[in-house]
C-alpha cells in the first residue's frame, strides 16, 4: 500500500480528519454567514406593511405588495404547465414504455434542457412569446418560460420517486385484475406521492428565487398586475433592481428577507411534509 | 409479464407519449429559436471574428466575443477550484467522519441553502467580497477573483448534497470488507469508497460547473462587466452570460443578433461540457 508522506496510517487518518472538519467547517460557516445576514439586516425591515403596500418612488418607499403578487401568479402558472407534463413523462419513461432508443431520446432532452442556463430561457421566451406570439412583457410569458425551466426538475424527481416504488406493488395490483391505468393511478402515484411532491416544491423555490428568465419576459413594470397579460416585476427581480441601481439598500434587504424566508418555508414545509407521509405509510 | 390491454390503455399510452416528447420538444424549440435569431449575423461577420474578436464595439459593429469566453472559463474554473475541494471534503466528512446526528442536521440545513437564490448572494458578493477586495489586494474589487469565489460559494450546495447522495449509495458491504481487512477508516475512503463513488461525484462537480458557466445576475453584480481580456484576478471581467443580460435591455437590430449570437456560443459551450462530462461518467461506471 503507498503511503503519503510516508505517515503512519492511523497518523494520516487523524491529520485528513482534522483537515476535513477544517474545510467542512468553511463551507457551512460561509453558507450560515449568508443566511444570517440577510436576516440581521432584512428582518427589521418587514412590517405588515411592507408586505402589504405596493413600492413607491421605484422602491425607495412602500412595500412590495404587488411584487409578491406577481410572484405568485408567475410561479402558478409555470407548475399549472409543467406539472403534468413533467409528471405524464415520468409516467410513461417509468411504466409505459421499456427502455429503449424514445426513452434514450427523451432523457437526453431533459438532460439538455436541465443544463440550459435561465439567460437562454429569458432569450428564447423574448423572442417566442414576447416578439413573435406577441404576449409582450407579461405573467403569461414569464410563467411560460419558468414552466419550461422547470419541466427537467419536474421530470427527473418524478421519475425518481416512481422507480422506488416496489415492483411487487405492481404486481399485486395486476394480479387482481387491474389495467395498467389503475395501477399508475392507485397504487403507483399514491406511493410516488411524496416524491413528486418534492420535485413540485423545487420547483416552486427555483420560480421564486429565479432573475434572469423573468426580467427579459415577464418585464418589471410595478404596478400591481390586472391580467396574465400585464407586465410584472417578481420580487427576486425588484431586489436585483433595488440592489444593483442602488435604490434603496434597507428595501434590498426587506425584499432579500422575504425571498430567503419563504424558500426557506417552503423547504421546510416539505421536509415536515414528507416525513409525515413516510412515517404514516410505513405503519400502514 | 402479462399485462392487461384495452383501447383505453392505448389511448392513455399514446397521450403520455405525447406528453413524453414535450421535453425534446422544447429543447428543438429553443435550439432552433436560439440559432435562427444568432447564426445569421455570425454568418455575415464571420465565426472566426466572433470567437477571435477581441473589441466588441456593437455600436461600431464590432461583434468580438473572445473576451466574454475567456470570461466565462475564468471564472468557472476559478468557482471549481473554490467549491469542488470545500464541497467534496463535506460531503465525505458529513459521510464518512461524522456521527449520525451532526449529518442528519446538516445535510437538510445544506439543501434549504440551495434554494436561496442567486442574486442574494450578488448582493452580498457587492457588499461585502467586493470592498474586501478592494481594500485587501487592492484593483475595482469587482473581479475575476469576487467573481470565482460567489460562485464557488453558490455551487457548494448543489457539490455536496449530490455527492453526498453518490456516497451514500456505496453499499456498506464494501467499507466492511475494507476495514476487516485492517484498512483504517480514511484509507477505506480513498481507496474503496471514493473509486466506487466515482461517476455520481462527477455527475455532482459538473453540474456545479453548469451552474457556474449559466449563472447570470450574480455574476454581473460582482464581477465588473468590462468588456476586455481579464489582465490579471483582480480585473473586472464579462462573461457570456452577462453580456447578454447587460444590453438585452436596450439592443435592437445587429446588435440584438450579436447577443443571440452570444447565446449560440454559450449554448455550444455548455452542451459540449455537458457531453464530455456524461461521457466522463459512462466511463468510470463501465469499469
Amino acid at each position: 500500500m503507498k503511503k503519503k508522506f510516508g505517515l503512519q496510517p492511523r497518523a494520516e487518518q487523524t491529520i485528513v480528519q482534522v483537515f476535513l472538519y477544517f474545510l467542512t467547517s468553511v463551507a457551512v460557516l460561509v453558507l450560515f454567514f449568508i443566511l444570517a445576514v440577510i436576516l440581521k439586516n432584512g428582518l427589521p425591515q418587514l412590517s405588515l406593511e411592507f408586505l402589504t403596500k405596493n413600492p413607491a418612488h421605484m422602491g425607495r418607499e412602500g412595500g412590495i405588495f404587488s411584487t409578491v403578487v406577481a410572484t405568485i401568479y408567475l410561479t402558478f402558472i409555470a407548475l399549472l404547465v409543467a406539472t403534468p407534463l413533467g409528471v405524464g413523462t415520468a409516467i410513461y419513461l417509468t411504466e409505459y414504455t421499456f427502455e429503449g432508443t424514445v426513452t434514450r431520446i427523451i432523457r437526453f432532452g431533459a438532460e439538455c434542457l436541465a443544463g440550459i442556463p435561465s439567460i437562454i430561457f429569458g432569450l428564447f421566451g423574448f423572442i417566442l412569446f414576447v416578439n413573435k406570439l406577441k404576449f409582450g412583457w407579461s405573467i403569461l410569458s414569464g410563467g411560460l418560460t419558468l414552466a419550461f425551466m422547470v419541466l427537467p426538475t419536474i421530470i427527473r424527481t418524478s421519475e425518481e420517486a416512481i422507480k422506488s416504488v416496489p415492483a411487487a406493488y405492481r404486481l399485486v395490483s395486476y394480479s387482481l385484475g387491474s389495467t395498467r391505468w389503475q395501477t399508475v393511478t392507485k397504487v403507483v402515484l399514491p406511493s410516488a406521492a411524496p416524491g413528486i411532491v418534492t420535485g413540485v416544491i423545487l420547483s416552486i423555490g427555483r420560480s421564486i428565487g429565479e432573475t434572469a428568465a423573468v426580467i427579459f419576459t415577464a418585464g418589471s413594470a410595478l404596478h400591481l398586475p390586472s391580467s396574465i397579460f400585464s407586465s410584472a416585476r417578481t420580487m427576486s427581480v425588484h431586489f436585483y433592481i433595488l440592489a444593483r441601481e442602488g435604490i434603496s439598500m434597507p428595501k434590498a434587504y426587506g425584499t432579500a428577507a422575504v425571498l430567503v424566508i419563504a424558500i426557506l418555508l417552503i423547504n421546510i414545509i416539505t421536509y415536515y411534509l414528507m416525513g409525515k407521509y413516510i412515517s404514516r405509510s410505513s405503519r400502514s | 409479464m402479462a399485462r392487461p390491454k384495452s383501447g383505453g390503455d392505448r389511448l392513455i399510452r399514446l397521450s403520455l407519449l405525447l406528453i413524453a416528447l414535450s421535453a425534446i420538444s422544447v429543447l428543438a424549440i429553443i435550439t432552433i429559436f436560439i440559432f435562427e435569431q444568432g447564426l445569421p449575423i455570425m454568418a455575415k461577420y464571420g465565426l472566426k471574428n466572433f470567437l477571435l474578436g477581441q473589441d466588441w464595439f456593437p455600436s461600431e459593429k464590432s461583434f468580438g466575443l473572445l473576451p466574454m469566453i475567456v470570461g466565462s472559463l475564468l471564472v468557472t474554473l476559478g468557482a471549481l477550484v473554490i467549491g469542488v475541494p470545500l464541497g467534496l471534503a463535506s460531503a465525505i466528512f458529513m459521510t464518512e467522519f461524522s456521527n449520525r446526528r451532526l449529518s442528519g442536521f446538516l445535510k437538510p440545513v445544506i439543501e434549504l441553502l440551495a434554494g436561496i437564490p442567486s442574486v442574494v448572494y450578488g448582493f452580498l458578493g457587492l457588499m461585502f467580497l467586493v470592498p474586501f477586495i478592494r481594500k485587501n489586494f487592492g484593483g475595482p474589487g469587482l473581479s475575476v477573483l469576487a467573481a470565482s469565489i460567489i460562485l464557488g460559494i453558490m455551487i457548494l450546495p448543489t457539490i455536496i448534497s449530490i455527492a453526498i447522495d453518490a456516497i451514500r449509495a456505496v453499499p456498506d458491504s464494501y467499507r466492511e470488507g475494507s476495514i476487516a481487512l485492517g484498512a483504517t477508516r480514511w484509507q477505506t475512503v480513498r481507496m474503496v469508497v471514493l473509486p466506487a463513488a466515482r461517476s455520481g461525484l462527477v455527475a455532482g462537480i459538473i453540474l456545479g460547473m453548469g451552474r457556474a458557466i449559466g449563472e447570470t445576475m450574480a455574476v454581473i453584480m460582482v464581477a465588473g462587466n468590462a468588456a476586455d481580456l481579464p489582465g490579471s484576478l483582480l480585473a473586472p471581467v464579462r462573461t457570456l452570460t452577462s453580456n447578454i443580460a447587460l444590453e438585452m435591455a436596450y439592443a435592437s437590430g445587429e446588435h440584438r443578433q450579436a447577443l443571440f449570437a452570444t447565446g449560440v456560443i454559450l449554448f455550444v459551450i455548455i452542451m459540449i461540457l455537458n457531453f464530455l462530462a456524461n461521457l466522463a461518467a459512462k466511463k468510470q461506471f463501465r469499469k
